[in-house]
């Protein structure tokens, strides 16, 4: 049976439909879970897309994280379960407290949509487990508040852990370490700002972002 | 009883404010000068029931922390006053 991969949808998200093609070009069964609902269906990996849940007003994912199935993925990440936020899902994981530090606006005041160099600085997550590490991938970024920021404690820790699990080559949002992607303790949950759903096919310009989507399914 | 309360949001330092820095660019250009430390927060203003002052701040503080902020990219003030007698009441 195909991994089953849960793809949660709050109003106001807009990346759905991109998470699920790039399960299913990959071999697995993308399925749409609304925020609303409190439980996960059973899926073996959960994606928190990107797009703008509750409008962002107050801050992106501010109001998201109080969402019924929130808490089912709360749960579902402590047991082990591999979840990954994408862009405004990142920001929904660390606002709920599932990573750790912010997102900030961008450094130089302008929204971003543009391809990025990744490097893949860990193997050990469920987002790179399929990555060599050193590898660089071209995923395409496209945020307003993806400067991640948190403070010298966290980061000690971070980079003490090997927790930073993406960095960006030429960093360019101003993000504290050229940090892209994050993971948790467990190294089961990981957030970044880039968009690998949208880099797993040469039609798109990238199939880069293929390698992190594999991985999850891996991770199941 | 019941209590206005105003929260007032800012960044913390080293926050990147592009809203305040694009402010304070474009202040010299409108004949403005010698204006600096632009910064942009916002202000949540709401009325709360509790017994007393005391109890009313306590609530309004642990909401704050819990839902109004991040803390890791913002500081915030908040002030309680009895219903209808804020300056900014009816403002």
């Amino acid at each position: 049976m195909a991994t089953s991969v849960g793809v949660v949808v709050f109003p106001g998200t807009n990346c759905e439909m991109d998470a699920v093609a790039a399960v299913e070009r990959l071999g697995g069964d993308g399925r749409l879970l609304w925020h609303g609902d409190e439980d996960l269906a059973g899926v073996d990996a959960v994606i928190v897309p990107g797009g703008f849940a509750h409008g962002d007003y107050l801050r992106p994912g501010a109001i998201a994280r109080f969402s019924p199935m929130m808490g089912a993925i709360a749960r579902f990440a402590a047991d082990g379960g591999p979840v990954v936020g994408i862009c405004n899902g990142f920001q929904v994981l660390t606002e709920a407290g599932l990573l750790p530090g912010a997102l900030q606006k961008n450094q130089g005041l302008k929204f971003l949509c543009q391809p990025s160099m990744l490097r893949v600085e860990s193997s050990d997550s469920s987002l790179t487990c399929r990555a060599t590490v050193g590898s660089e991938l071209s995923v395409p970024i496209n945020h307003f508040e993806g400067n991640y920021t948190c403070d010298a404690e966290t980061l000690a820790r971070l980079r003490d852990e090997d927790r930073i699990v993406l960095r960006y080559v030429d960093n360019p949002n101003g993000s504290v370490d050229d940090i892209a992607g994050v993971c948790n303790e467990g190294r089961n949950v990981v957030g970044l700002m880039p968009h690998p759903e949208r880099a797993c096919d040469e039609l798109l310009g990238s199939a880069d972002g293929a390698v992190l989507v594999g991985s999850l399914l891996d991770a199941a | 009883m019941k209590f206005d309360v105003l929260v007032d949001v800012r960044l913390r330092g080293g926050i990147a404010d592009p809203a305040g820095a694009t402010i304070e660019r474009a202040l010299p250009a409108l004949g403005y000068d010698g204006v600096a430390g632009v910064t942009v927060g916002k202000t949540v203003r709401f009325t709360i029931e509790a017994a007393d002052e005391a109890e009313a701040s306590s609530r309004s503080e642990d909401l704050c922390a819990s839902f109004l902020t991040n803390p890791v990219i913002e500081d915030a003030t908040v002030t309680v006053n009895p219903a209808g007698e804020s300056a900014e009441a009816g403002a």
